[in-house]
């Protein structure tokens, strides 16, 4: 089975069904199938072969549903970049994998007329609005979404692909500062969809509501899931504007709601939230950090009709555990046991696995949903995928402490490295720094994570001006959002006059907060 | 000032524009653009009730109301019952 089976499959079962809403549009299991087969065509025409990589840069839109598909139909490998990421990610990122073509807006018009020849591996851009005037983009194909899907044929192309084939690269923060390219196969994907649709017991009567971008997987794989299980996704592109997304909610008669903390806060400091019945709202889910456990109870208060998954995972291998509703009275600080079709255990400083209840060590995940690697980089790759039961095959250290109760159950005690999580999401602190040290007038910077009621944890930046140079805070934050995605920037500026160094004068961060 | 060129000065001094030098028009969609996202929601806000002396409610934080200079604007005078010029 391939990914774009979950398309074309329930385009087969159920072709009039409303399998997409967004923004107004609503299209139907054939239509999407139908525009994903255009996409594809197109995408062949322009010379994509089987095993090519095709970069998406647009946000929560149809468009991205189907260039997703489109390009998976190509028997190539989609990319999907959040499209906050600036113009030095991007073009790390179309470098790194060596992107073919990339599918974009205006915003990235003008971002890659300002990169043309730094990209030289990509050979054309598809754009979704009208060229802005006088465009040229170095020696690229340049195409409008538009007429390239009026003009393609319909038809499905050959199948290329088999399971073991690369379906999509997601590129995740990592402690070195530069993002790593997980691989994903095929196998990999199909693996995960069907364990995560099987404990949250979905159906074709679902209807899951994505705020969630889909650059990260967690939003990327309602896309995938509902139409795996012919369900309908609503999708949105942010939470920016919670009382839009609960009319939403209700209006479309939302069964599924994925969340991460930030979301979940922002709702329950709503004043008029809990007047409203949220009647067919079945299941939510929470992933990407913690749930605090106030926030558990004052979340099933809210929503007493629908069942709260508490889970954990990373993007090496989509998804690890989950907590089963059930258990929320028990244990609300854990986040459960290992998905269906899986096997997690702890091991120690040396590796050996811990059989006593109760005591810290690092995760370590086995299964068919473990990345390949990293997209072209054996080094890291090597620090997390290890040899596993069989000297064959790999399995994945986490880089997360965890310890398990008597029963089996997990529960987060720390990171490994220094990763920040905000907004659920990975901040690498050293990828924030190489940005600050960029800014003229910054002398030292350091980054580290505080604790936040909203967001998690917030960005904060610690910066030690050069002699002379006069910085606000306001500058610090305005060169970061130039540079960074989004939910990168930091939060906090403080200005100190020197930070201590360790030994080996690297900058001693234990004593910042 | 007139109430868009204090919301323009705000929004162009706060939100970098994706790092791509287009002029911000009053009609542009901050959504639409990726000007903002929910924390960038929460310092507009803000702003206009610090400048212009309104209250913003909950469910007035709406796309209809905030979503361009030219919609909030529009809400703040509605707010302040002054007549469109």
């Amino acid at each position: 089975m391939l990914v774009d089976d979950f398309l074309t499959d329930s385009a087969r079962r159920m072709p009039g069904k409303v399998a997409l809403a967004c923004d107004g549009t609503r299209l139907t299991y054939r239509e999407i199938d139908e525009l994903a087969n255009k996409m594809a065509n197109a995408l062949i025409d322009a010379g994509v072969q089987r095993g090519d990589r095709v970069a998406v840069y647009l946000d929560n839109c149809v468009e991205t549903v189907i260039s997703i598909f489109g390009i998976l139909k190509a028997g190539a490998v989609f990319l999907v970049i959040n499209r906050t990421a600036k113009a030095e990610k991007l073009k790390f990122i179309l470098n790194n994998c060596r992107a073919k073509g990339l599918i974009g807006d205006k915003n990235a018009a003008g971002i890659l007329c300002a990169l043309s020849a730094e990209v030289p591996f990509l050979n054309f851009v598809v754009l979704k609005d009208d060229w802005p005037a006088e465009t040229t983009i170095d020696s690229k194909k340049c195409f409008s979404l538009t007429e390239l899907l009026d003009s393609a044929s319909s038809e499905r192309p050959p199948r290329k692909c088999i399971s073991i084939d690369i379906a999509s690269i997601i590129y995740t923060s990592g402690s070195t500062g530069y993002p790593k390219g997980v691989t994903l196969t095929h196998l990999n994907m199909v693996t995960a969809a069907t364990s995560i649709t099987q404990y949250l017991e979905n159906l074709p009567s679902d209807i899951i509501l994505n705020v969630l971008p889909l650059s990260f997987d967690y939003g990327l794989y309602q896309v995938l899931m509902g139409f795996k299980v012919g369900g309908r996704v609503v999708l949105e592109k942010s939470f920016t504007y919670p009382y839009k997304v609960i009319s939403l909610m209700l209006q479309e008669r939302v069964t599924g709601f994925p969340g991460v903390p930030t979301i979940f806060s922002i709702l329950l400091g709503l004043d008029d939230i809990k007047k409203i019945c949220f009647k067919d709202l079945r299941y939510i889910t929470n992933t990407g950090a913690a749930l605090p456990v106030e926030h558990i109870r004052r979340i099933r208060e809210l929503f007493p009709k629908a069942r709260l998954y508490s889970m954990y995972g990373l993007t090496e291998c989509k998804r690890v555990s989950y907590l089963p509703p059930e258990e929320l009275d028990r244990r609300p600080a854990s986040v459960g046991k290992g998905m269906p079709n899986e096997e997690v255990f702890l091991v120690d400083e040396n590796g050996n696995r811990i059989a006593t209840p109760n005591t810290v060590g690092e995760l370590v995940v086995r299964g068919a949903n473990v990345m390949a690697g990293y997209w072209e980089n054996p080094e890291e790759t090597a620090k997390c995928l290890k040899e596993g039961l069989y000297p064959w095959e790999k399995v994945l250290y986490t880089g997360d402490l965890f310890r398990m109760d008597e029963d089996g159950f997990l529960y987060f005690v720390g990171r490994k490295d220094d990763i920040i999580k905000s907004r659920g999401e990975k901040v690498s602190p050293r990828e924030v720094e190489n940005v600050l040290h960029a800014l003229p007038g910054v002398l030292h910077a350091a980054v580290i994570g505080v604790p936040d009621e909203i967001l998690g944890q917030a960005v904060k930046a610690f910066v030690v001006p050069k002699n002379g140079a006069s910085l606000t805070e306001k500058d610090v934050i305005a060169h970061c959002r130039a540079h960074l995605e989004d939910f990168m920037v930091p939060k906090y500026v403080e200005f100190r006059e020197h930070l201590d160094l360790t030994g080996s004068g690297k900058i001693l961060k234990s004593n910042l907060k | 000032m007139e109430i868009e060129q204090e919301i323009k000065r705000f929004v162009t001094d706060n939100f970098m524009l994706g790092g791509n030098p287009r002029k911000l028009t009053d009609q542009d969609s901050f959504l639409e653009n990726g000007f903002i996202d929910s924390t960038g929601v929460l310092e507009l806000v803000g702003f206009i009730e610090e400048t212009f002396e309104v209250s913003v409610a909950d469910d007035e934080l709406v796309p209809d109301n905030l979503d361009s200079i030219s919609k909030i604007a529009a809400y703040v005078r509605r707010k302040k019952a002054i007549p469109k010029k």
